[in-house]
C-alpha cells in the first residue's frame, strides 16, 4: 500500500507540552516538513527563545540552541558565523521577538543575517500566563492589561513585520496565519520560501505566524480561531511584505 | 622569536590569534577599544570572522552561539559593557561552554569615568549574573603575563567548558611593553567537541545546548556537577606569586598593575627597615587562600592594596582567617596608588599596632 502521508523525521516524537488548541504544534510540523523537504535537516541548528517554546529543543530532531529572551537572533548570528553552510532558523514568540528582543532582530535583518526567523504572535505573553504583550491588540485583556489595552496607556500594537520590510538586509518578509486549511498551506508555502532564500543567501528573512493562545484569551481553541480571524487579521493583514526578486 | 614593542590591547588581540582564537564578537567601549580593532584587522587575515555587534548583550550572546558550535571565540569590554554581559556570561557557564572575555577595568559605578580601576573584583569573583557558577579569573601584571595566559585561558576554557576571564586595569590595555610570543606548552588533554551544535548530518541524535532544567532535583543534580568543577579549579588553577613573606613584618597583597607599584613601595619599606612581604594573586578566582599560610605569626597585618574602595580586602579577611589584623589602603576613580602613599600608610600601620 502506498504511503501517502507520514510525520515528518523533523520531529521527535514526544509528546508536546502545548495547551489544548494552540497552534505552536502546526507551526513546528510545518517547519519540521519544509526543512525535510528541503533535505537540510542534518544541517541545521535550530535556536530555541524564552518562551512557550523554550522547550522546541524537546520536539524539533535537530541540532538546537536553547536562547536568552530575545537574544536567539544573537546566538543565530554567533552560529552562522562559525558555519556559514549551514541552515540557522530562530523560533521565536512576540514577547520574546517584539519586546525584549527587539535590537536583537532589527540588527540581525540590518546585517542581512542569512538566518530565518519564525516569529509566531499571538498578542499575549502565553508562558508567564497573559501578560500584556507589545503585540497586544486594543481592548484585549491582558493580566497586566485588565480592563483591555488603551492606546493612551500602551500605543498601538506593534506591527514588527512592517518594520522590518523597511530594512534593506530583510530580503523576504511575509505574514501568514493558520487558522484554516487554506492558510496552513499558503502558510508552508511562505516558510519554504524563506529558507530557501536564507540556503540562496540572499539576506534575513522572517515569516510571521499569526497564532492562537487559548488559555490566555480565555477562549475554546474554536473561539480562538474565530478571534484572530476577526480581531488579529485585520489589524496584521496578511501577505507578503518583501521578497527578492529572482526567488 | 624576538621581543617586540606593543600596545597592551593589541599584544591582547595578538596573543588571542595565536591561541587559536577565530571569532570575536565585541562592542566599543574604552579603554579596551584597540581590542576589537586589532581584531577587525586582523582576524580575517587568519581565516577567522570579527563581528560588531549591536550591543554587549547581543555580543556576548554570539559568543554563546559561537561556542556552542565549538568554535574558539572571544569577547573583550570593560567595567560597564561586563555588567551587560552578565546575562549571557551566566547562560555560557549554564550551558557548560568554554569562551574567553577579556575585561580591562575602568572606574565605577554607573558610568563611572575611563582611567585604570580594578573596582569590578566582585563583578568578576562572584559571578556577576544569576546562580550559583564561577569564573576562572586571571589578572595579570604586564603585557608578557598578558599573553602568555591567553593560551592558558583558551586552553583552560576548552578544559574545563567554562568562561575564562582576563582582567586587567586600564594601564595593561593601554601601556606598551615589549612581549615575546613564545610557545607554551599546554597542561591541558582536550578532548574532541562532540556536544557541539554541528548538525546532525543524520548520523546522531541531535545535540542541544540549554542552561534550563525545569525539574528541581535536574536542576541541583546539575549544579553538583558545576560545583565539581570548581572545585577541581579550586585544586588546580591557583595561580598566584609571593615574595619575602615568610618573615614578614607585614605584608601586602595587591594583583594587576597595583602590584608594581607595591613592589617599588616594599623597596622603599626595606631601605627603611620595614620587612614587607607581597602576595600578588594571579587567579582572582580561585583566590590563593593557601598562600596566606606561609605568613608567620609575628607578621603585624596584612594590607589589601586596591584600585577600589575595598573588594579584595573580602577575599583576603577570608583567607587570614582571623590570624592577622586585615587593612587597607586603595584609591578610586581612575586616580592610581603612589608608591609613597603606600609607605606612608604601612608606617601608619605599623607605628599604630605594636
Amino acid at each position: 500500500m502506498a504511503v501517502v502521508f507520514q510525520k515528518t523525521k523533523g520531529l521527535l516524537d514526544n509528546q508536546t507540552h502545548y495547551c489544548p488548541g494552540c497552534t505552536h504544534g502546526i507551526i513546528h510540523r510545518l517547519v519540521a516538513e519544509v526543512l525535510e523537504e528541503l533535505d537540510v535537516l542534518g544541517d541545521t541548528i535550530a535556536v530555541a527563545p524564552v518562551g512557550c517554546s523554550t522547550l522546541a529543543y524537546d520536539y524539533f530532531n535537530m541540532d538546537i540552541h536553547q536562547a536568552a529572551h530575545g537574544r536567539a537572533p544573537a546566538v543565530a548570528t554567533g552560529i552562522k558565523r562559525v558555519q556559514p553552510d549551514k541552515v540557522v532558523f530562530t523560533y521565536q514568540g512576540d514577547g520574546d521577538l517584539a519586546s525584549i528582543g527587539t535590537a536583537e532582530i532589527i540588527h540581525a535583518a540590518h546585517r542581512g543575517e542569512k538566518i530565518t526567523t519564525i516569529f509566531v504572535n499571538n498578542a499575549i505573553y502565553g508562558m508567564t500566563g497573559g501578560q500584556m504583550a507589545p503585540t497586544t491588540l486594543i481592548g484585549q485583556r491582558a493580566t497586566t492589561a485588565p480592563l483591555g489595552r488603551t492606546v493612551e496607556h500602551s500605543g498601538m500594537p506593534l506591527k514588527v513585520s512592517e518594520m522590518l520590510a523597511t530594512i534593506n538586509g530583510a530580503a523576504f518578509v511575509e505574514r501568514v496565519s493558520v487558522d484554516s486549511p487554506a492558510n496552513i498551506r499558503k502558510a508552508k508555502k511562505a516558510i519554504k520560501e524563506a529558507f530557501e532564500c536564507q540556503i540562496a543567501r540572499k539576506g534575513f528573512s522572517i515569516v510571521e505566524v499569526l497564532s492562537t493562545c487559548p488559555t490566555n484569551w480565555g477562549l475554546t481553541p474554536i473561539d480562538a480561531i474565530k478571534w484572530l480571524q476577526d480581531n488579529m487579521i485585520p489589524y496584521y493583514p496578511i501577505g507578503n511584505l518583501r521578497r527578492p526578486e529572482e526567488v | 622569536m624576538a621581543k617586540i614593542l606593543m600596545k597592551g590591547n593589541e599584544a591582547i588581540g595578538a596573543a588571542a590569534i595565536k591561541a587559536g582564537c577565530k571569532y570575536f564578537f565585541g562592542y566599543p567601549i574604552t579603554p579596551q577599544n584597540e581590542v576589537p580593532e586589532y581584531m577587525s584587522r586582523e582576524l580575517p587575515k587568519n581565516g577567522g570572522v570579527f563581528l560588531q555587534a549591536e550591543s554587549e548583550v547581543a555580543a556576548i550572546n554570539m559568543v554563546y552561539g559561537a561556542s556552542g558550535c565549538g568554535a574558539r571565540v572571544m569577547t573583550s569590554s570593560s567595567s560597564p559593557g561586563i555588567a551587560l554581559k552578565q546575562e549571557g556570561i551566566t547562560y555560557i557557564a549554564g550551558a557548560e561552554l568554554p569562551c574567553v572575555i577579556v575585561n580591562i577595568v575602568r572606574g565605577g559605578p554607573g558610568l563611572g569615568g575611563i582611567q585604570p580601576a580594578q573596582s569590578d573584583y566582585n563583578q568578576v569573583t562572584r559571578g556577576g549574573g544569576n546562580g550559583d557558577y564561577k569564573l576562572l579569573v586571571l589578572a595579570p601584571a604586564n603585557l608578557q603575563e598578558m599573553v602568555d595566559l591567553m593560551q592558558e585561558a583558551f586552553d583552560a576554557a576548552d578544559y574545563y567548558r567554562n568562561p575564562v576571564m582576563l582582567v586587567g586595569d586600564g594601564m595593561i590595555g593601554q601601556m606598551m611593553e615589549p612581549v615575546e610570543f613564545r610557545e607554551i606548552k599546554t597542561k591541558y588533554t582536550l578532548s574532541e567537541k562532540t556536544w557541539a551544535t554541528t548538525g546532525t548530518k543524520g548520523q546522531r541524535p541531535h545535540n542541544i545546548i540549554n542552561s534550563l532544567f525545569l525539574d528541581p532535583a535536574q536542576l541541583e543534580e546539575h549544579n553538583h556537577k558545576l560545583q565539581k568543577k570548581y572545585d577541581d579549579m579550586k585544586a588546580n588553577e591557583v595561580r598566584y606569586e609571593s615574595v619575602g613573606v615568610e618573615d614578614a613584618d607585614i605584608v601586602l597583597v595587591a594583583y594587576g598593575t597595583t602590584s608594581r607599584i607595591v613592589r617599588n613601595a616594599i623597596a622603599t619599606l626595606k631601605e627603611e627597615g620595614i620587612k614587607a612581604g607581597i602576595i600578588r594573586p594571579i587567579s582572582l578566582w580561585p583566590f590563593p587562600m593557601a598562600a596566606f599560610d606561609a605568613i608567620p605569626e609575628t607578621c603585624k597585618a596584612i594590607v589589601s592594596v586596591e584600585m577600589s574602595m575595598g573588594q579584595m580586602i573580602d577575599d583576603i579577611k577570608i583567607a587570614s582567617n582571623g590570624r592577622w589584623a586585615v587593612d587597607f589602603y586603595g584609591r578610586s576613580g581612575g586616580m592610581i596608588p603612589t608608591p609613597d602613599g603606600i609607605v606612608a600608610k604601612v608606617k601608619e600601620i605599623m607605628g599604630g599596632v605594636k
